[in-house]
């Protein structure tokens, strides 16, 4: 099993250089839904058969791969764009600096104590590098969608890590961290219809006319 | 009986939500804030034990702030329904229900001792907030929203994964798995230092930005500058004090785990960096809006370096809260109502408040020598305790740094302020139909006698709640 979640976890790490280095955005947003499938089926393969288990498991599965990306390609054709034309920093930079982030999680997560049983896994640093790829979509691209989508990576990164804690934390929080993802990402989606209708393009670098003089 | 404050707002919420007519609905909205503030002054008299299992617990940092929230909420309600009257326009069924939301989600940020229900509160008040900023329906207001909704969701987000850290800290010292305040703080000599580290380093940034704590406050002059004038006093009264309360609680944790001196030092940097910050931008501010928003970063930079310097300032830090929030509540409302005669917030075109607005213009010009730290007023007392504690402790260069920046913001607030209420009104200035009424003066006016009287006299209850507040987070060497 163990090599199993391993191998998922690496494949999550794929994927954030795929959203990193692509500009296709319906690719980014299928891309971040894959990833956020695969953490729903993790918890099922590192800890035993609980009730509490398949609730979650069920939660993240259904807003994480369905309802979030169903709500962000709406957002997408209702706003006819297609592709991020001009990220602030090339698709190439971000690549090596996201590999950059990623080697540094790696020494980050070997400097902290760890429980034995999860000493062989790579959770801590996917976690980190996935908490990082998120955080350099969030300022390198432009459009509103596109930070969406590093928003959400960044918490896939954070769930990352929530899945070493399925006993510390109770259902009831750990569903309200979700809910509240979920309506976070909803009340982005609206925004992002108001912000395309206002500036006929979903280009936040427009949004520049409350710049400090 | 706990449960009670979070209930409330929420039937309200539903209740403003199924209300018809736009007349009605702020005066619902003013009768749950009424009960919210009754309910609130009966469980600080008679305040319950800890709720089983110890999810819920009122302390006294909890009373403070929940106190001083829910005043000002009620005097916004009120305010609503003179401001919704000249917004007929448009629906305020979604601004009154988020309102109510908000201070239910407030409310449980206040009195769960829970970290991970408190952060879920939290991030329901930054999303509860959001249609509020909107409220306007223009370019400008919708590029405050978008930052306000991102950076403030990202900032939580990341005190999200520090809150894990602490949570992963117990499972590695082989304790019970929790996040319960009191367990952690019973817990906390056996804590990984390494985990707890981490942790500090993301909930202090992340519960920064919410506070807004330059340099992470960017987000703040927008969506104050664009929100109407209640919705920004409820910004920088409420919200930024939920953050701070979260930030309590993580210091309380500090005090526990042996890593007070770096979370202290850490905080009195941040705090000293968003008073610089704050000078800076407020000398010849041409919008006045943005001129409070950034006195509030001002403000949230003094509570962060007062709980730093701890000892006596940790009391001022905590009167503070309650000063701070009242004479925000007092700024926002009034200056809302110079906005709405003048339709326009540029100080070019803003003159002469007092000859247009006698009432308004008043009382933002003394709200103004309120938030500046004049006295007879609450933020003297607090930021006088402050600066003498930094004195006694011997902390000459924080005392200064401080002084000096209190100094030039008085200053550089006066050259944005007196111009636009003294002299006469410019001819050409577009005339609006607003006029001072009782509704829009009452609640600001209402608000300036409470920090006056606060200024002279603090009621012994309220003494006692200060006191048992600033013992709990005293640090024993």
């Amino acid at each position: 099993m163990i090599t199993i979640a391993d191998q998922l976890l690496v494949l999550v790490l794929l994927i954030n250089f795929v959203v990193l280095g692509t500009s296709r955005l319906i690719f980014s947003i299928r891309a971040v839904a894959v990833q956020g499938v695969i953490l729903g089926v993790l918890p099922a393969l590192i800890h035993p058969f609980s009730w509490h288990l398949v609730g979650i498991i069920s939660m993240i599965l259904v807003t994480k791969g369905v309802v979030i990306p169903m709500m962000l390609s709406r957002a997408m054709r209702s706003a006819e764009i297609k592709r991020e034309a001009e990220p602030y920093l090339g698709y190439v930079p971000t690549l090596l600096l996201g590999a950059v982030f990623t080697a540094l999680s790696f020494g980050f997560a070997g400097k902290l104590p760890m429980l034995a049983e999860h000493q062989n896994y790579i959770f801590v640093p996917a976690s980190m590098a996935t908490l990082m790829a998120g955080f350099l979509i969030l300022t390198t691209r432009r459009k509103a969608i596109s930070q969406v989508i590093g928003y959400l990576v960044l918490e896939n990164g954070i769930f990352i890590f929530g899945l070493l804690l399925a006993d510390a934390m109770p259902i009831m929080v750990e569903a309200g961290a979700l809910l509240d993802l979920l309506v976070g990402t909803f009340v982005m989606g609206i925004v992002i219809n108001y912000i395309s209708r206002e500036f006929a393009s979903l280009d936040t670098s427009r949004l520049t006319s409350l710049k400090e003089e | 009986m706990l449960a009670v404050l979070i209930i409330l707002p929420l039937l309200g919420a539903l209740t403003t939500w199924l209300i018809p007519s736009d007349r009605l609905r702020p005066v619902a909205l003013s009768a749950f804030a009424l009960g919210h503030l009754g309910t609130t002054i009966q469980l600080l008299i008679c305040t319950p034990a800890e709720s089983p299992g110890g999810w819920f617990h009122l302390d006294a940092l909890g009373k403070i702030v929940l106190l001083s929230t829910t005043v000002l909420f009620m005097f916004c309600a009120i305010y609503s329904i003179g401001y919704l009257a000249y917004r007929v326009e448009r629906s305020n069924r979604v601004f009154c229900s988020s309102l109510l939301i908000c201070l239910a989600a407030a409310s449980t940020v206040t009195i769960t001792h829970h970290l991970g229900l408190m952060w879920v509160a939290l991030e329901t008040t930054t999303i509860s907030m959001t249609p509020l900023i909107y409220f306007k329906r223009n370019a400008r207001s919708i590029e405050a929203t978008w930052k306000y909704l991102l950076i403030c969701s990202v900032g939580v987000a990341l005190a999200l994964i520090g809150l894990y850290f602490l949570a992963y800290a117990t499972i590695v010292a082989h304790v019970e798995p929790s996040l319960l305040l009191d367990d952690l703080l019973s817990d906390a000599g056996k804590l990984s230092s390494g985990w707890v580290h981490a942790a500090f380093v993301f909930l202090l940034v992340g519960f920064g930005t919410k506070m807004g704590l330059a340099p992470l406050h960017t987000w703040k002059p927008d969506a104050y500058g664009e929100s109407p004038g209640m919705v920004g006093a409820m910004l920088a009264g409420g919200l930024v004090n939920l953050a701070f309360l979260a930030l309590l609680r993580v210091y309380q944790l500090c005090m526990a785990t042996k890593e007070i001196a770096f979370f202290q030092n850490a905080l009195v940097a941040m705090g000293l960096i968003s008073m610089i910050f704050a000078a800076i931008f407020m000398a010849r501010q041409a919008d006045f809006k943005r001129m409070l928003a950034y006195s509030s970063v001002e403000h949230v930079g003094i509570m962060a370096v007062a709980l730093g310097l701890g000892g006596k300032a940790v009391f001022g830090a905590l009167f503070h809260i309650m000063a701070n929030s009242l004479t925000k509540g007092v700024l926002f409302l009034s200056s809302g109502n110079i906005h709405r005669s003048y339709n326009s917030k540029k100080t070019d075109h803003v003159r002469g408040a007092i000859r247009r607005l006698p009432w308004s213009g008043s009382i933002f010009l003394a709200g103004f020598i309120a938030i500046t730290g004049s006295p007879p007023f609450a933020p003297f007392i607090s930021e006088f305790t402050i600066v003498s504690s930094a004195f006694i402790q011997g902390r000459y260069i924080v005392a200064s740094l401080f002084l000096v920046s209190l100094g030039i913001i008085f200053i550089g607030m006066a050259l944005t302020v007196l111009p636009m209420v003294m002299g006469d009104p410019p001819s050409d200035s577009e005339t609006t139909l607003y006029k001072d009424t009782l509704w829009t003066v009452g609640p600001p006016l209402s608000l300036l006698l409470l920090i006056f009287l606060l200024g002279v006299w603090i009621p012994a209850p309220l003494m006692d709640i200060l006191s048992e507040g600033a013992s709990l987070l005293e640090v024993k060497q």
